[in-house]
Parts: structure tokens; sequence; C-alpha cells
């Protein structure tokens, strides 16, 4: 057999191995989480929607319901400040631009166990330790990012003619913003929002350092209870979460910019 | 003189916040370094004359160096397919790529740790076709490790490959051909080093962000495998201390910037 057939034969079982190695410990988990039996034991000796049951236990509603205060604020917040900067960002000879692009998108490059500590250390000395407001400012400062890099995207994809016309035509710079700017970048900004709310509500390292006894987000309790005694609820909690993103990246593709589907 | 437009300060509420509640909170931890618990370079000597903390610097560096080389060997033909494939055959690689892509560093890392236990799926696969005979240890080592960091990281080359292979001009390749090289030859005389700039990205990509992990060991490794990254949290939450996590926050983060500065021209050696 010809070398080359041999290597693309090679390649093919190498996909179809990474594919098997990329999907199937989600799928396991997510099977798992149906089991009738009361450890994680695979394949489950029948169906049974018992850990799903167990996540109206008050600590998991108590921390999912954290999740939930904390992402929506922190979301809409970093979509708010990732939309103001990419506007500014994105005129032409706005002064110092890579520079202040750097400083936006630096919680992406630095390791989040130094952002982690280091908030640790501040929030604790200034009362936001330990709090809801602490988290949600976390949050915000990490999704920042992810909203600017998309809504910088979408931006660059406008005709800046458009609203040179519009502005000759008459229209105020505000209402050239509104009526043509924002509606050519408005699948942008959701998307932006969207990737943000799944950032917040996985996030953990982070939150780990932040978070206290009166306001844990769910991955933090995640955390705890799979480094002492795990039981299948934990992957009704991950496959929440699977499926909390998985549906995201679903609206992402429909309604937003489509960067899911590149 | 520059001048400023009224959109401009649109910008200023994003980059106040990052100056404030960013910059400012991990520029005094870093300064701990040299502050706590008294002005001077002790927490430096520390952290390179004792024997624990070089070896956990030592492994972080070797276990992010493994999982990079093993990314590389597998993600480098999955990318060559992704770029080279008809259209629904990319979709649905990058699709297989992406979802873990965007599914918390939590759950996968929680899949691994159901899948490698003793009495997990892989163990019972492996006696089960009787390669072994007793349940392989396959968590909280480095082997467990390494497949659940490789898995985790693959994206991340896979994806800047990909976007360099299916720029790369097939012509090439053919001319190489025509001149009578064997395919063999004309992928590493031809393609391969038109690769290399996506090769480099990517491979740097995956190093540099492996140094700073920090579920994915604490869950899966064992003793011998900690990171850098459980060394500062171990330091900070249970021990206390500043100053020795700082210095350790320091050198992470002079690795990462330093890197990243290589990544940001990786067409500079290569053209």
């Amino acid at each position: 057999m010809p070398r080359h057939i041999l290597w693309g034969s090679l390649r093919g079982v190498i996909c179809v191995l990474v594919a098997v190695y990329m999907l199937i410990p989600l799928a396991i988990v997510v099977i798992i989480s149906f089991s009738s039996a009361p450890f994680l034991t695979f394949p489950p000796p029948g169906f049974s929607m018992q850990w799903y049951r167990a996540l109206r236990d008050p600590v998991w509603l108590q921390t999912l319901g954290t999740s939930a205060t904390v992402m929506l604020p922190a979301a809409a917040a970093a979509t708010a400040l990732g939309l103001g900067a990419a506007l500014a960002l994105e005129r032409p000879g706005f002064p110092a631009a890579p520079a202040i692009r750097a400083l936006l998108m630096s919680p992406l490059i630095i390791p989040v166990i130094i952002t982690g500590a280091a908030f640790y250390s501040v929030f604790k000395s200034i009362g936001l330790q330990g709090t809801v407001s602490g988290l949600i400012l976390a949050d915000t400062v990490l999704c920042v990012p992810y909203a600017l890099a998309t809504i910088s995207a979408s931006l660059q994809m406008v005709d800046p003619r458009m609203a040179k016309a519009s502005a000759s035509l008459g229209a105020k710079p505000m209402t050239t913003f509104r009526r043509v700017v924002l509606p050519s970048i408005s699948s942008g900004v959701l998307s932006s929002f969207l990737f943000a709310l799944v950032i917040s509500f996985d996030e953990l390292v982070v939150s780990l350092f932040v978070s206290g006894p009166e306001a844990r987000p769910v991955t933090v309790q995640m955390w705890s209870n799979i480094r002492g005694d795990v039981d299948p609820t934990i992957a009704a909690l991950a496959t929440v979460l699977f499926t909390f993103a998985l549906l995201m990246l679903l609206l992402e593709a429909l309604f937003g910019r489509g960067e899911a589907k590149k | 003189m520059m001048e400023l437009k009224r959109s401009d300060w649109l910008g200023l509420p994003a980059i106040l916040l990052l100056l404030g509640i960013f910059v400012l909170p991990v520029s005094l931890f870093m300064l701990k370094s040299v502050t706590d618990p008294v002005v001077g370079i002790q927490n430096f000597a520390q952290v390179t004359k004792d024997s624990l903390y070089a070896k956990v610097l030592w492994n972080t560096v070797l276990i992010s160096g493994t999982t990079t080389l093993i990314t590389l060997v597998i993600g480098y033909p999955v990318a060559y397919t992704m770029a080279h494939a008809s259209g629904r055959l990319r979709r649905l690689l990058i699709f297989v790529v992406l979802i873990p892509f965007w599914t918390s560093l939590l759950v996968r890392t929680f899949s691994w740790m159901i899948l490698l236990q003793p009495k997990g799926v892989v163990n019972d696969i492996l006696i089960g076709i009787g390669l072994i005979h007793q349940p392989a240890e396959l968590i909280f080592n480095r082997t467990g490790l390494l497949i659940a960091m490789v898995q985790v990281q693959l994206p991340f080359l896979i994806f800047p490959l990909f976007s360099v292979m299916s720029k790369i001009d097939g012509a090439y390749v053919r001319a190489s051909a025509n001149l009578g090289a064997s395919p063999i030859t004309s992928f590493w005389r031809v393609y391969f080093p038109l690769s290399l700039p996506g090769v480099s990205t990517g491979a740097m990509l995956v190093f540099v962000t492996s140094l700073g992990y920090f579920v994915t060991p604490a869950l899966l490794g064992g003793l011998r495998d900690m990171m850098i990254a459980q060394l500062i949290e171990e330091q900070v939450a249970d021990v206390g201390t500043w100053g020795v996590p700082a210095a350790l926050s320091v050198i992470l983060l002079v690795g990462t910037a330093l890197l990243f500065t290589i990544v940001k021209r990786p067409n500079a050696r290569t053209r």
C-alpha cells in the first residue's frame, strides 16, 4: 500500500479517536446523571430522575440562585462596558489603541489563579470578599475581554460609509449611532451577552477566592463536593452546566453573530 | 496633537474598571513578593532554594511541556483534516472540538474522574478486551492528569493551526509533486514549513495556558504532580501567607508574559 494512502487512513483513524476522546466523557456524565444507582457506575442499571430531584436540596437551589444573581448583572455590565470600549477603540486614530486593548484583554492572559489571589487580598480589605457584589465585580472584569473581542469583531463588519451617509443626510451623531450602527452590531452585542453568561456561570477559580458562606456560586459548591464524597448529584449538576452552555451556543448560532458556527 | 472625539469617552468606564479592579489588585498582590513580611528579596530566595518549590516549578514546566507535545502530535492531523476536508466533514470536526471548548473545565475534569477511576469505564474496557487483568491506576497520577489536560488543551492547538492551514495555497504542494517530489517529501519540505506559524502559535498557547492550570491537576493529579497554581492557592487559602505565593505568581506571570510576546509575532521567525 502506498505510504500516502496509509497516512490518509491513519489520519481518518486519528480523527475518529479524537472525536471519541472529546465527546465520550461528556456523554457518559450525561448518561450517569439519569442513573438509578446510588453511585457513579457505568453503564447505569436503570433510568431514574432521582439525581435531578436531589437538586431541590436547599444547598443546590441556593447556590444555583447565587450563580444566576451573579451572572445576569455581570454579563450585562461586561457587555455594556465592552460595547463602549469597542466603539471607542474601533475609531481610526483612537490614541494608544493597542495599549488600551491590551489592558482590556489582560484578564484573559493573566492566569486566573493570580487574579483570584489578588482579588482575595484586596476584596478582603474593602469588605467585598464573600459578597455577591464582589462576585459580580470579579465576573464583570473576567467577561470584559470576551465582550470587547466579540463586539469589536462585529463593528469591523460595519461599513463606515453607512455612518457617513447618515451623517451627511443630517442625522445627529446619537441618531446615527441608534439608527445605523447599533442595529448592525446588535447580533454581536447579543453574542457577547450570551458568551458572558456562560463564562460567568462556569467560572470557578476566581470564585473560590472571592466567594464565602453567604455568597457561594454553584461551581464552588460542586468543587467542594467533588473533593469529598462524589455522588451522581454532581453528574446531574454537570449536565445542567453543560446543557446551559449548549443552549447559549445554540441561541448564539441562531440569533447572534454566529461565532459558534465558525 | 491627539484629538479626542466624544465617542472616545465611551471607552472610559471599561478602562477605569480594569485599572481599578484588575491592574491595581494584581499589582498590589505582586508587590507583596518583595514587601511581605519585610522589604527584600527573601521570598524569591526561599522559592529558589527550597527543594519543594523547585520541584513544583519543574513539575509545572514538565507537565506543560508533555501536554504540549502530545497535543501537537494528536492535533496536527486533526487540524489538517479540518482544513482540507469538504464543508460537511469540516463543520462536523469543528463542532466536535468546539463543544468541549465551551463546556466548563470543572465538568470536563469531573467527567475524567468518572472515566478513569479504578471501577471506571476505561478500566472496564481495558479489562474487557483482556489488555490488563487488574484495574490500572489511571487517576491521581501523571497519567490521568495528562489524559485530561491534553483533551482540555486540544482546541487551543487545533484552532490556530486550522486557521493557518486553511490559508496554505495547495499550488505549492502540487508544484512540488509535479517536480517529482514524493507525497512524503512534499509534505515535509513544502507543507509542514508553511504550517509552522500555526504550530508555533498553537503550541505556545497550549504551553503557556498549561502553566497556570489549577482545577485539573488539583482533581486528577497525585501529590507528586503538584503544579505552581496549586501551590499559590494552598499558600494563600490554607497557610495564609502572602510573600511566597506572590513571588510564585511573579515567576508564573513573567514566564507567561515572555512566552506571550513570542507568540505575538510568530511570523517573525518563519518569514
